[in-house]
């Protein structure tokens, strides 16, 4: 079982991408679940949510305490939470940030979503941009599969800009 | 037997409730006094008082219950007391 | 055609409730009430679902209005949750006393003060007397089928009693996981049309529907409640039965459901979502040698006693969760009824996850080392912090 664990600040969209993930690797075939971290819901707070994939039927209802990635849709955070906490050993972090390094303390991807959203969607939301560079970087499930859960949850005109948002992130990771 | 939720399937049932027996004062409508003014009617809290063919205000004394509120309302003194002889 | 999606529980119970072709729908929708309601009020709004949805003044009202339109001889649904559970609680009986099928989804949450909208079954098995058959369900699948059984079983002439299908806050309302959604047109030839007998409006067969019932009659109105609800737990296994054979999925027998009984010396007893982490853990232990079983009640009311005599017959140490506590008993709900049914077995009571606190495999082992190596049968409080 793969969990993984998204920290971002109220209103980004973390629990929306936990859940497109699920989706995403449910259309792979996969078991999953998509959950918040059962908290009190204030705009720009920090907030955690989960996603937990897995060939068979998934059990467990506990929430996630030792991830295998972690994935920070806002840099800001990495001053205020111990994004690695728990974080299990040969795991990784997947970090938006304009900086090329981090030193996390294990293996760390970076990439400038914020830029990516701001030039695509024309909003600094960076949850569907985090999720290419997830996959890009992991390749865990299948760009297509997320791609159809991007699409899924935003219709219209909306769901394929945060498709391309996700894909150039993926394809920028990818090449990594 | 109790029906199913204790409901009651006969329509108008508490009709058979004859609640006359209950006065100790018998209201008298005196038809000569009376100015069809409606107010005993519509006072009634048991709905005993009702307009006959002939347009005449009367009281059921199989529901009234002596409460006099009629009497006490009339304007013209047209309901009166007696005693229920018992 | 039966699909398959990724949703929440809130989710996969508005959907249940689309599928049974609920005719009037009322609640109030404000914390702590799920999303729920107010899916079905857009599934309505985008003409999907073509039912009558009632906004109400409090969840006193919401239940009012099920009991009304009930009485009339329609379909109806209302969710709640927590504190609303808690003002509903006068009409909870008068919803049952009337005999009438409402189905209601509960979202399991702790109750006030201190504020706390997080998971617990404090509020439910509170309301464990009010005559209302209760179905914790453990995932959101389970959900789903739930509230279409819920009316099976509601509606039918031996039971004519209210469902609760309680599902646990957060935990499964708040997380999408894969739920089969079954074909609408097979669950609707299933249920069919909702044709009371008892409890209608026909102006030209009129009737009286809650009277004043004096002490000549109300004793009388009290055991055949007593009596619908114990017929129910026959309705309920066939019910599960007739469901299997047209959706494929069961759940144990209706009432309780065993996971690794045989030759299992130990025993956790419990409701709801956490009995799947519980499973969880046995599975883990198994690999370790160790053969821990679980008894899942799945109906709280009517309480199948029978069944947990028989399928605990050959346990030993027999550890019971309980996500609520009744003050001055020092004991949940769940142990005080598991002892009172089986008088001369080893049990222990465990509170566990009141007010939201997580409920970790870990908790789940501390738990199973206490029930074998402990004699002690004092009820313990798990996760509490020092």
């Amino acid at each position: 079982m793969i969990e993984i664990r998204f920290h971002g600040r109220g209103g980004q969209g973390a629990v929306t991408a936990a859940k497109i993930l699920a989706k995403a690797a449910f259309y792979d075939g996969k078991y999953c679940q998509g959950f918040p971290f059962f908290g009190v819901e204030r705009r720009g707070a920090p907030v955690m949510a989960f996603t937990r994939i897995d060939d068979k039927r998934i059990l467990i209802r506990s929430q996630v305490y030792n991830p295998d990635y972690v994935i920070v849709l806002d840099p800001t955070l990495l001053d205020a939470v111990n994004v690695v906490k728990g974080l299990k050993e040969g795991g990784a972090v997947i970090v938006n940030t304009t900086k090329e390094e981090l030193d996390l303390g294990f293996k760390t991807y970076t990439i400038d979503a914020t830029g990516i959203a701001l030039d695509i969607l024309g909003v600094p939301i960076v949850n569907t941009t985090m999720l290419g560079a997830f996959v890009g970087a992991t390749k865990l499930i299948s760009f297509d599969s997320l791609r159809r859960a991007i699409l899924d949850t935003f219709k219209g005109k909306l769901g394929e800009k945060n498709a391309k948002a996700a894909e150039v992130a993926y394809s920028i990771l990818s090449e990594n | 037997m109790v029906t199913i939720g204790a409901i009651i399937y006969e329509p108008g049932s508490t009709v058979r409730n004859k609640t006359g027996g209950w006065r100790t004062f018998r209201p008298i409508l005196n038809t000569e006094k009376c100015i069809k003014c409606e107010i005993c009617y519509i006072f009634c809290p048991e709905g005993a008082i009702y307009e006959d063919e002939e347009e005449n205000f009367r009281i059921n004394y199989d529901y009234c219950k002596g409460c006099l509120i009629c009497s006490k309302e009339c304007p013209t003194n047209a309901i009166t007391r007696v005693r229920e002889e018992k | 055609m039966e699909r398959v999606d990724v949703i929440t529980g809130t989710t996969a119970a508005a959907i249940g409730v689309k599928l049974s072709n609920v005719e009037v729908i009322a609640a109030y929708p404000i914390t702590p009430q799920s999303e729920c309601v107010e899916m079905l009020a857009k599934f309505i709004a985008d003409g999907e679902f073509d039912a009558e949805y009632i906004k109400v003044e409090s969840e006193h009202s919401a239940m009012a209005a099920c009991i009304g339109a009930s009485a009339t001889g329609v379909r109806t649904f209302t969710a709640t949750a927590a504190q609303g559970l808690a003002l509903m609680h006068e009409m909870l009986y008068i919803a049952s006393g009337m005999r009438l099928p409402i189905v209601m989804l509960n979202t399991n949450r702790a109750l006030s003060a201190p504020i706390n909208i997080w998971c617990d079954h404090q509020d439910s098995v509170t309301e464990r007397d009010t005559g209302w058959i209760q179905i914790y369900a453990q995932n959101n699948q389970e959900t789903l089928d739930s509230i279409i059984q819920a009316y099976k079983i509601a509606e039918d002439e031996d039971v004519l009693l209210p469902v609760m299908v309680c599902i646990d806050g957060f935990i499964l309302t708040h997380t999408v996981e894969p739920v089969y959604i079954p074909d609408e047109r097979k669950v609707r030839d299933y249920l069919g049309i909702y044709e009371p007998k008892h409890a209608y409006l026909d102006p030209d067969r009129p009737i009286t529907q809650g009277p004043v019932g004096v002490p000549e009659c109300y004793m009388e109105t009290r055991k055949q409640i007593n009596d619908a609800i114990e017929r129910a737990k026959e309705v309920i296994k066939r019910v599960n039965e007739e469901y299997y054979q047209l959706f494929n999925r069961r759940y144990g027998n209706g009432l309780v459901e065993g996971y690794n009984l045989e030759n299992a010396d130990t025993v956790l007893v419990a409701m709801g979502s956490v009995c799947e982490t519980i499973r969880y853990v046995i599975d883990r232990l198994k690999k370790k040698g160790k053969n821990i079983g679980l008894l899942r009640i799945r109906t709280f009311r009517p309480f199948p006693k029978e069944e947990i005599k028989e399928m605990l017959e050959g346990a030993e140490n027999i550890g019971v969760l309980d996500r609520n506590i009744s003050f001055g008993l020092n004991m949940g709900a769940l142990g005080t009824e598991i002892m009172a049914t089986l008088r001369d077995k080893k049990i222990c009571n465990y509170i566990v996850g009141l007010g939201g606190r997580d409920i970790t495999p870990r908790n789940i082992e501390e738990i199973v080392k206490h029930l074998e190596e402990s004699k002690d049968v004092e009820t313990k409080w798990i996760g509490l912090k020092e």
